[in-house]
């Protein structure tokens, strides 16, 4: 099954490491990592998204506990979240692409943010599931690049996780 | 008082004398010489000079495995701190609590691919608790009070303080913390009292009950909470590799050492118990082998350990308690007795039946008539002649499993051995760790001829720091669990398993300013024995002991097999 992990950790050189390399060490799949400071300086927000049975989550949440720089961590699934995945998709817009990008994008609620005579750049945000199915709608010889910033997450309503 | 200002590596020593160490293990390079240089100018602490930094750190694991206090190991930047993480690795596996300073090229030079750099912090990463790399001198003191603190605190372990040279000379404001706390790391020390109380319902409650302890019962120093539970209840107790000396071994109640080669009685036990109280251990493959043939039999599981991530790892648990194990065992054991009955006596009484009747199939015996000497004899004999109450450490091997079945271990922290990593080469280094700790103090060092050339080199820092400890080299001329293995699953095709040209070890001793003894015939190994630990008490005495080449390990579970699948002799 897939689980969003949000994590605290202190904000300190080889944090990432720390968990990346956890991650690799015990053959822990990662679908996405982001990572970056909060509004407090002194601590990195990680949002991790992975798979595996309860067993192997039961072992990753507590394999993560364990590690020194991790000041608090939850699974988001666990409970009501939202997640968000920032992508920029750089399309070729010439002939019948110009118009048809457009709305596509339009019907995404995706915004071009960079215009040339042969390209859109198009910044679109949503699950990652939803940028998959921008993806598949539009013709694959138009795209040109795609970055994803991979998945972030937070609780709904109070649920939330702080120090 | 003021607080002083100091250099970093006046420091370095400041913290250490402010920890209480007395020893530290070391050897020095051009990274940590300012921090020798202030090590020349005190007296506080010992430094032990060794020929193999890797023989450093064992030997600070060692020294903390005996006594309980934080090892601490010094060595220098790149080959270094390389040569040290065999030994961290070793120390990391068994959650040994040690401080390892290791020097690191001048900040400015980080990255340059400087003359001995290597990324410590990065190739230490994954066999460390945690390490740090002191960028500003202002942060040493506070840092290394840190690494002590994770080291010993929750579940122990090695941590490494990576400090580059310029750090080193930097001076500032020195004050030692006296405690320090960390919103990132609180381990939990006191167990779930619902989760005790569920537990001795469930223990009172058995019918075929095992009590089955690691090495967190000697990490936890809770062998007495334990001796006191397992007598209350009446339990039969089995050990680990890493948990003997967690119960006395010559009990009634004690089932011998479990696992890969543990006993008929014990494996039996633990297979066919219907509760089973699991305390600081952690259900590896060298100890129930493979977990669907051990899940096969419907049993109960309370498992205690400070270590939560240890917990439902290979084995589901009924009833998790997390926390410090000898606080655990105690409370286990106040409420067992407040309780309104005991255990179920007649139901005991026939699980005991079944028990004796494993252990008079007698899994350990093994030929006494033999004109040869017999490894397990040189153990018994080694056992009678220092009374049981030696410190015991070994290498890797069959000469290791001899040990831990025929050295009856009753006291805690005198079976000292590398369990979960498995290293050759740690013994020598290790029994060096012990005797500094234990001066005067019975030590053997139980190897092979292959481990022991592993580290043979630190015979030199025994000599310079008379260390008097007594090489027990059990030596059949093979790597001898390789040809074990060989002959039981690859149709005895010895695959470089013989290791000829041996040197003359009487000669490489004595070489080394130590007594050698070479020891051919059965009726040679006592008196050997008593001349090693009576008229050589004072000195390092090397015994070459030739024993039978084609002597095999018993029982044994192939690996993959369950616990019930045992090869016996």
């Amino acid at each position: 099954m897939r689980h969003i992990i949000s994590i605290m950790m202190e904000n300190e050189a080889g944090a990432l490491s720390r968990v990346a390399g956890l991650f690799s060490a015990r053959s822990y799949n990662i679908e996405s990592l982001t990572v970056a400071p909060t509004e407090d300086a002194s601590l990195s927000r990680m949002t991790i998204v992975t798979r595996g049975s309860d067993e192997v989550l039961e072992q990753i949440t507590k394999q993560l506990n364990k590690l020194i720089d991790v000041v608090k961590m939850q699974d988001l699934s666990d409970g009501d979240h939202i997640e968000r995945e920032l992508m920029l998709a750089k399309v070729k817009a010439t002939g019948e692409h110009r118009e048809e990008m457009k709305r596509i994008a339009d019907i995404f609620r995706g915004r071009i943010i960079d215009v040339s005579d042969k390209t859109y750049t198009i910044e679109l945000t949503g699950t990652g599931a939803k940028l998959d199915a921008f993806l598949e709608a539009i013709d694959p010889v138009a795209i040109m690049e795609v970055v994803r910033t991979g998945t972030s997450g937070i609780g709904r309503g109070d649920r939330v996780l702080k120090i | 008082m003021a607080d002083t200002e100091l250099t970093g590596a006046e420091i370095v020593v400041r913290c250490l004398a402010a920890e209480g160490v007395e020893h530290v293990f070391g050897y020095p390079g051009g990274a940590v010489l300012n921090i020798y240089d202030e090590i020349y100018k005190q007296d506080r602490f010992q430094h032990i000079l060794v020929r193999h930094e890797q023989a450093a750190v064992h030997a600070a694991d060692a020294y903390s495995r005996s006594t309980g206090k934080v090892g601490v190991a010094l060595v220098t930047s790149g080959p270094g701190a390389t040569n040290a993480v065999t030994g961290i690795a070793t120390a990391y596996m068994d959650s040994i609590p040690m401080v390892v300073v290791t020097g690191q090229v001048p900040t400015a030079a980080i990255g340059m691919d400087a003359f001995q750099e290597v990324d410590t912090v990065g190739i230490t990463r994954p066999c460390v608790k945690h390490n740090f790399l002191v960028k500003d001198v202002r942060e040493l003191a506070e840092t290394m009070k840190k690494a002590f603190y994770i080291a010993a605190s929750g579940r122990p372990g090695p941590v490494v303080v990576d400090i580059p040279k310029d750090v080193t000379q930097h001076s500032c404001a020195f004050h030692y913390p006296e405690t320090i706390s960390m919103r990132s790391y609180n381990p939990t020390s006191k167990g779930h009292a619902g989760q005790i109380k569920r537990a001795v319902q469930m223990l009172l409650e058995a019918k075929r009950p095992v009590i089955y302890t690691g090495g967190g019962v000697i990490l936890g120093d809770a062998a007495a909470q334990l001796t006191e539970l397992a007598r209350l209840l009446g339990y039969p107790v089995t050990n680990t590799l890493m948990g003997l000396g967690g119960y006395p071994s010559p009990d009634p109640l004690f089932l011998g050492m479990l696992g890969m080669h543990g006993t008929i009685e014990a494996n039996m036990a633990m297979q066919h118990c219907d509760v089973l109280l699991a305390v600081g251990a952690r259900f590896d493959d060298r100890v129930i082998g493979n977990p669907k043939h051990f899940q096969k039999e419907a049993r109960k599981i309370i498992h205690i350990d400070v270590d939560p991530s240890s917990i439902s790892k290979r084995v589901k648990v009924d009833v998790p308690i997390v926390g410090d194990v000898g606080h655990v065992l105690a409370e286990i054991a106040k409420f067992a007795q407040a309780a309104d009955h005991g255990p179920d006596q007649e139901a005991l009484k026939a699980w005991w039946a079944q028990i004796e009747l494993w252990r008079s199939q007698d899994c350990l015996k093994y030929d006494r008539a033999s004109p040869l000497i017999k490894p397990q004899y040189v153990i018994e004999k080694l056992y009678e002649v220092t009374q049981g109450d030696a410190f015991v450490t070994s290498d890797v091997g069959q000469h290791q499993m001899w040990a831990a079945q025929y050295y009856k271990f009753a006291k805690p922290r005198r079976w000292i051995n590398s369990g979960g990593l498995g290293t050759m080469g740690f013994g020598l280094p290790a029994a060096m760790g012990v005797q500094m700790a234990h001066p005067g103090a019975p030590v053997a060092c139980i190897t092979g001829e292959g481990s022991i050339q592993m580290n043979i080199q630190e015979l030199a820092t025994c000599k310079q720091s008379n260390l008097p400890i007594k090489i027990i080299l059990l030596n059949n001329g093979y790597l001898g669990m390789v040809r074990q293995w060989q002959e039981f699953f690859y149709e005895e095709r010895y695959a470089e398993s013989y290791v000829a040209s041996l040197p003359d070890f009487v000669k490489l001793s004595e070489a080394y300013g130590h007594v050698g003894m070479r020891i051919e015939k059965p009726e040679d190994v006592e008196p050997a024995l008593r001349r090693a630990f009576g008229e050589y008490k004072d000195q390092l005495v090397f015994m070459n002991f030739l024993t039978d080449p084609r002597e095999n390990v018993y029982p044994m579970i192939p690996a993959g097999k369950g616990l019930s699948e045992m090869i016996l002799i």
